[in-house]
């Protein structure tokens, strides 16, 4: 196709965009000014009902803890595929460790990064773990906290040493905190069915509002979301790291 | 609108037209992550802290780092391929 011909399409479609654009921001309502029921409804009895004074972590893992169910097994099943592609194939082979281990010892990691990396790794995990145990007061919750928790061993990987990065976080405990959070959220889904007799309603005791241990099965969904979260990213990203580092193809030692 | 709120707008625009801009892979990959962390600031002065708690750890650390990992694959992978070619 020609460059005036493309240009003319470009001109038509991009005409047309702009006027369903203007047409359809005109019915928006103004800046501000919130108009749908449900959030109302669910700011009125969040912590009423539910004893849970963060709302969003209140709204993904009570009200509409199922839908939250959906997008779980979403992320365990895109890591899984993740596990599945870059798995070694055949004509690929794992370097020797000692030998793959000198080699990414680059020259970038001085003693003052990685006593950085030392102070930083306890932290990220301190902060991912206070971030989805009080998923239900403050923002944040299961996905962010264990996002957080997983970034701890990946400090390591940054101080040059991917070895420790594996040894903090062993492939086998990390699929398995992949797998325990995702079946401990299904089986806090089913405790409701068998205890309450609907799927995902809440039956543990609710507690008081602001304490710790409150809001029922919203600070234990929290936790079980926060494992399989930093368990599916750190296999997702040992997966590449396995890649990116150890597999050679055949021939290359 | 506070003056904040269009500012994060404004970024929010420029960082998107940037990493459209952005020809070399791996410099599109840093400035995906700046863009990102000016996404979390809109979400942030949007008095939306929880999706800008998810958006500051996916976007500076989860989506660069597997990034940057293919991207070295695939170096590898051209680098051994000239060799043969030799």
């Amino acid at each position: 196709m020609s460059r005036t011909a493309r240009l003319l399409m470009f001109g038509v479609g991009a005409a047309g965009l702009g006027v369903v654009l203007v047409y359809g921001l005109g019915g928006i309502p103004a800046f501000g000014h919130y108009q749908g029921v449900y959030g109302r409804v669910l700011d009125g009895i969040g912590v009423a009902q539910r004893h849970a004074t963060d709302l969003v972590t209140g709204l993904n893992f009570d009200f509409r803890a199922f839908d939250t169910l959906g997008e779980e097994f979403i992320l365990f099943a895109s890591v899984l595929g993740i596990v599945l592609i870059l798995r070694e194939m055949r004509d690929e082979h794992e370097r020797p460790r000692q030998e793959e281990a000198d080699e990414h010892q680059f020259a970038g990691a001085s003693s003052a990064l990685r006593a950085l990396a030392l102070g930083l790794i306890p932290s990220m995990i301190a902060l991912g773990v206070y971030i989805v145990v009080h998923g239900q007061i403050t923002p944040g919750g299961g996905f962010q906290g264990g996002v957080i928790l997983a970034t701890g061993p990946l400090v390591a990987f940054l101080s040059g040493r991917y070895l420790r990065m594996k040894a903090l976080a062993p492939h086998t405990i990390i699929e398995l905190g992949d797998a325990a959070g995702a079946m401990g959220y299904a089986l806090i889904g089913l405790g409701g069915l068998v205890f309450v007799g609907v799927f995902f309603k809440n039956f543990l005791p609710l507690g008081i509002p602001g304490h710790l241990l409150s809001a029922g099965q919203i600070d234990v969904a929290s936790v079980a979301v926060g494992l399989e979260v930093s368990g599916a990213f750190l296999v997702g990203w040992s997966e590449f790291f396995d890649q990116a580092i150890l597999v050679r193809p055949e021939g290359d030692r | 609108m506070t003056v904040l709120q269009i500012a994060a707008l404004a970024a929010v625009a420029l960082g998107g037209g940037a990493v459209v801009a952005a020809k070399d892979p791996l410099r599109q990959a840093l400035v995906l992550s700046i863009y990102g962390l000016a996404l979390t600031m809109l979400f942030f002065v949007f008095q939306a802290p929880d999706v800008a708690l998810s958006e500051i750890v996916v976007s500076t650390v989860g989506l660069p780092v597997m990034l940057l990992l293919a991207l070295r694959k695939i170096r590898e992978h051209e680098r051994a391929r000239r060799e043969e070619d030799r």
